[in-house]
Parts: C-alpha cells; structure tokens; sequence
C-alpha cells in the first residue's frame, strides 16, 4: 500500500506542478463551454415548424416565407419530432394527415406560430394539442460534450502518452529494477489520473453552471455515476495504448488518430442525426457516445439508471474489455 | 569473505539479432568485494551487469545469487544505478527519494541516505534541475536506499569533473565500507586501480582477463615501462624491462638519444591497451 500511496502522489504532484497542462486542462474547458454560449446565445429570427404527412396544398400556412419547415419521413416518430418542439428546438408540429398542429405552451414563438397558422387559410380546420417543456439550448447539450471531451483527452494522453514516456526515457526501467509490481504502479498512475479527471470535470461542469445554470432534470449522483464509467473507460484505453509502445511520437500519433474519429463522431459538439447510417454505426461503437447518451438523458431528459442500461452496460464492458487487454499487452520494456 | 559468493554467472549470452553482445562469461563475486568490469565501448558490460541485475533476459546460462537462481526477494536486496536513466519529473529529490524509500521493506533512513550521499544542498531541488554530479549523487542514494546487499553501478563516474569523481569514489568507499558488494563498470583505469578489489577486463562479449588488478600487472608486465618520445630520426618507443640497468645500456648502445626518456611502472592503463588493442574510448 504504501509504494502505491507514494506513486500515486508523486503523479499526482506531477500533474500540479506542470503548470502549462495544468491551467491549461482546467481552463480549456471553460472557455469553450462559455465561448459556444455566447457564440450561440441569439436565436434565430426564423420559425422552424416540423412537418409530418404528404403535406396539405390546402393549407396557406406552408408557404409562410418567415417559416423554415422541417419534412419528417414516414419513419421518424411522432414522439421524437415532439421532443424537438418541448426542447424548442422547434416551434411548432403539423401532421397534415391527422390534421393536427402542437405547440408548446412554453414557447413564445409557438404562439407566434399559432397566429400564422389559424388565420392563414385552411388553418380553421386544424385543432390543436399541446406540449410542455423548457427550451434546451446548446450549452446544455454542450457542456456534457466538453466534460467527455476532457476526459478523452486527459486519460488518453495523461495515461497512454505518459507511460510511453515513461519508458522511452527509462523512468519505467528504474521502477522494474525495484520490487514495484506492474499493477502497483499501472493502478497508482490510473487512480491518480481518475481523481484528477473527475475533480477537474466538477470543476467544468459546477464552474460553467454558476452563470449558465444548466437543464438538469436528473440527479447529479446519477451524473457523477456516468461520469465515473465514462473516465474508467477513457483510462481503460489509455492503459491499452500504454502498454507496448516505445516511442512517445509513435503513441502520440496514434492517440490522435483515435482521438480526432472521437471528437467528431461521438457527437461532443453536434448531434449525428440525420448523417449517413455507416457513421452512426462507428458512432455507437465509441465510448464516449455512450456517456454522452447517457449524460445528456439525464440532464435533459431526467432519465433514472435503469433508463440508461444499454449505454452503462457498452461502457462497463468497454472498460474491463480494454482493462482486460492492457494486462495482457502490458511490458515495462 | 565467505566461502559462498554473492552472486556467481555462468555461460551467460546475451544475442541482439546477429550481435553477440555478451558471448558466454562465467565468474563469480565474492561477498564484500568491489568488482570492476573494464572494457572499450560496445564491449558488453552494461549488457551483462543488465543480466546480473535480472533487467535484461540472458539468451543462454544463468544467473545465482546467494547460491540460489534469482528470486522473487532479490529485487530487494539489490541496488542500481543504471548507465542512464531520467528521474520522474517534477518532483524534488526529497520527495523522490521517499518515493522510492516507500518501496522497501526496510530503508534507510532519510539522514542517513542524505548524510552518505551528500544531498544536502540539493533536497528541495526539482530533479530535472540537477547538475551532472549532482544528479549521479542523486542516482547512487536511489541504488542505496534499500540496503541493499549487492550494488550494481553502471559508469556512474562518466562525465564527472575529477573533483566530483573523487568524491564519488568516497561516497562508493562508505558504501563498501558498510560490507555492501559492488559491481561497477568504468572507463577510468585509475577508479578502477583505486577502488576495486577484482577486475574483469572485456572485449568483444568476452572477459579476456579476471583478477586483483595487482595481480594482472605481475602477469602481465614485469618491472617497468620505459618511454623513449619520438626524435626527428627515429619514432616513439615504450619498451617492457624486467632489467633497467641492462635496457638503458641497451639503449645507450645504440645511440638512442636519452632525452625525454621517462620510465614508469606498468598500470591498468597499459594492461587495457594491451589486452584490447584499443585506449580507452571515453
Ligand atoms: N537492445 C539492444 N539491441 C541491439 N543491440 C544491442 C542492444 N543493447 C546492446 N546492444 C549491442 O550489444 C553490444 C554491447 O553493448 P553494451 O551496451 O553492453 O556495451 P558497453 O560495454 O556497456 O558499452 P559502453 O561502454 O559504450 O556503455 C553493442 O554492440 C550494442 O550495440
Ligand atoms: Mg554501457
């Protein structure tokens, strides 16, 4: 226990001390989330209507110029176009077939809406039905986004990039001529890396959350759970990366090769509907879609644990799959 | 000395593809002894003090200490200083040197190691900011901390001001002092001649020669080396004399200018030259 406690505050210290990381894995974050919400704080002048059904010539309204509408296929589902409208992503929903329009009680531009529907003509025969919900902005779907991003970015380079210098510069050959084990050392580095992560991820999330006060329909221990998953997996992989190279140049690109797929397709910054099928397959087979998922369920939805089976399970398998493989790899040399 | 030695190879290999880095050597180290391993660059000392240290797999013969093939307890009981090696960053040498006392069963205390290796001065400072001398300071307390029994320096004097390196060979004579064993690789003759008590001299992964550097000197030379420099006429001469009053006669009889003529007793540096052919590439 004790070689454990020393390595692990050796790294820790490490990690402190090296002030240009230090400020700048705290302070990255923080300009990002606050940057895009300011960058996307104006809504646009534009209404945005979703449209299902083969459309309705009759009806006058559809060719409003001041409304952009949204055609849905056949298979989208009802319900997911009325989510878009109780996050105000949307303002209102027609189904020409049902001849039914929704707005969202909540929602300004809903009324607006509402007015250039029914006394437009072919809008009396329409009757109407109503949701609730409170607008979802970027920053809310965001700031999850920018706490995976960190922990992708922490762990991978934190563990993977750091124990391949470790041993390119000879510090992992002086530890094996001592009777430190393998593990002792690996789980003192990863735990130091885990503390940090999730420190540093409170400290994004609580920082931005003072003035930008967050949609939070769940519970944050919940949160914090996903949080936990999601960073045991990022240093799952990280430990997979760590394990063989020799050369920090060679981990370091191969890290950013799996880091670049990551940022973009695990929807940190925007969502992958709508994208071809093939991307979201690759999409669903990364980790940090998972967390995502199953942050953003939690925030905006207020999903409970066991809404989140599917995503908490991708992620613990991913984890001891990657942990498991690590062990296997692992050399000092 | 006890009848057992401390750690004893035997037909020990060591191949890199179709490099022999170490073709086959067998000897033993007494208990308390301070073993030098000499030889030119590529040699393949570090090779096999890596082998003795159970850092580097042999690819044929084995490895015994205290009698028994290497075990699960002898990571502490040895210490090493290892030819070059970075030092965790930024951490001082304080707190690096309780990160690795926390690995042993029974270390050191801080004085103690503080006072041996002189580190007084340094203890606050960030490891990376460390002069030469002070790092190698540095890296002979980490190798020490332990108590180890057996300690395994791998040219820790390399680079040093001779100043530094004569107080290094003290720092390594308290260390000897205490009954530890050493085993240490040098390019320096006189460090050699100074502090070890057995050499073994290696070429080409092979020991050429192994025993109390005195000894080898008897063998291989007897009395003394006579010098005569270069002259316009005639080159440079060294000439091993058993006899001096004859060799000078010798010398006089043939007209040899005698001016400049320096006589001297045969050291490890001529056995080195020697044995290997080469002067000691530093
Ligand atoms: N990991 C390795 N892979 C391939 N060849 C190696 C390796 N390590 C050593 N060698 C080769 O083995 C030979 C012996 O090397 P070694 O490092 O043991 O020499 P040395 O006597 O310590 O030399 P020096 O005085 O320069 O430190 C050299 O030819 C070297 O190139
Ligand atoms: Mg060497």
């Amino acid at each position: 226990m004790k070689p454990f406690i020393a390595m692990f505050k050796a790294r820790t210290m490490e990690y402190v001390r090296d002030r240009g990381s230090f400020y700048w894995s705290l302070l990255f974050p923080l300009v990002l989330v606050f940057g895009f919400a300011f960058a996307f704080n104006g809504s646009s002048s534009l209404f945005k209507v979703g449209v299902l059904g083969a459309g309705d010539p009759s009806l006058a309204f559809l060719k409003t110029e001041q409304v952009q509408f949204l055609t849905y296929t056949a298979e989208t589902k009802a319900d997911s176009v009325l989510d878009k409208l109780r996050h105000h992503s949307l303002d209102a929903v027609i189904d020409t077939a049902t001849k039914t329009y929704w707005v969202n009680k909540e929602s300004k531009n809903s009324s607006v809406v509402r007015l250039l529907l029914t006394r437009q003509e072919g809008g009396e025969s329409y009757t109407e039905q109503q949701v609730t919900g409170q607008p979802i902005r970027y920053v809310d779907q965001l700031v999850p986004g920018v706490i995976g991003m960190n922990m992708m970015f922490g762990c991978l380079f934190g563990i993977g990039f750091v124990i391949v210098r470790y041993r390119k510069n000879g510090v992992l050959k002086r530890l094996k001529a001592t009777p430190v084990s393998a593990l002792e050392f690996v789980l003192a580095q990863g735990v130091s890396r885990f503390v940090i992560v999730i420190l540093t991820s409170i400290f994004v999330y609580e920082g931005t959350n003072l003035f930008l006060h967050f949609m939070m329909k769940g519970s944050y221990l919940d949160l914090l759970l996903v949080m936990v998953l999601g960073t045991l997996s990022m240093i799952a992989l990280g430990l997979v990366f760590a394990s063989r190279f020799k050369n920090e140049e060679l981990a370091n690109g191969v890290i950013n090769l799996v880091t670049s797929p990551m940022l973009l397709l695990s929807g940190i910054f925007f969502s992958l509907e709508g994208s071809p099928v093939a991307l979201q397959w690759v999409s669903q087979a990364l980790p940090i879609t998972h967390f995502l998922q199953a942050a953003r369920a939690i925030m905006l939805e207020g999903a409970g644990l066991a809404q989140l089976g599917p995503d908490l399970a991708f992620l613990t398998l991913f984890t001891a799959a990657c942990f498991g493989l690590a062990a296997w790899l692992f050399q000092w040399e | 000395m006890t009848a057992i030695p401390i750690m004893r190879v035997e037909g020990l290999k060591k191949r890199y593809g179709p490099v022999h880095a170490v073709d086959g050597v067998t000897f033993e180290i007494p208990q308390g002894v301070c073993f030098g391993l000499l030889g030119p660059n590529g040699a393949g000392k570090t090779t096999t003090i890596e082998m003795m240290e159970g850092i580097v797999t042999p690819t044929e013969g084995k490895v015994i200490f205290q009698g028994h093939p290497v075990g699960e307890d002898f990571r502490k009981k040895v210490g090493i200083q290892f030819q070059s090696t970075s030092l965790p960053e930024f951490i001082t040498v304080k707190e690096t040197l309780e990160l690795f006392r926390s690995f042993y069963p029974n270390p050191r205390s801080m004085e103690q190691i503080i006072e041996i290796c002189s580190l007084d001065d340094i203890l606050k400072r960030d490891n990376q900011k460390l002069s030469g001398g002070q790092r190698q300071r540095m890296l002979l307390a980490l190798a020490i901390v332990s108590r180890p029994e057996i300690v395994f320096l791998d040219e820790p004097t390399t680079g040093l001001d001779p100043q530094a390196r004569r107080n290094f060979w003290d720092l390594i004579g308290k260390i000897k002092a205490e009954g530890t064993t050493i085993v240490l690789t040098t390019h320096y003759m006189d460090e050699a001649e100074q502090l070890c008590d057995l050499i073994a001299i290696m070429d080409h992964g092979k020991i050429l020669e192994l025993d109390e550097p005195h000894k080898l000197l008897h063998k291989h030379f007897e009395g003394a080396l006579v010098r005569v420099p270069a002259t316009d006429s005639a080159a440079a001469e060294e000439i091993q004399s058993a006899n001096l009053d004859l060799t000078l006669k010798e010398l006089l009889g043939r007209g040899v200018n005698l001016e400049g003529l320096s006589i001297h007793k045969p050291d490890l540096e001529d056995l080195f030259i020697k044995l290997t052919g080469s002067s000691l590439r530093v």
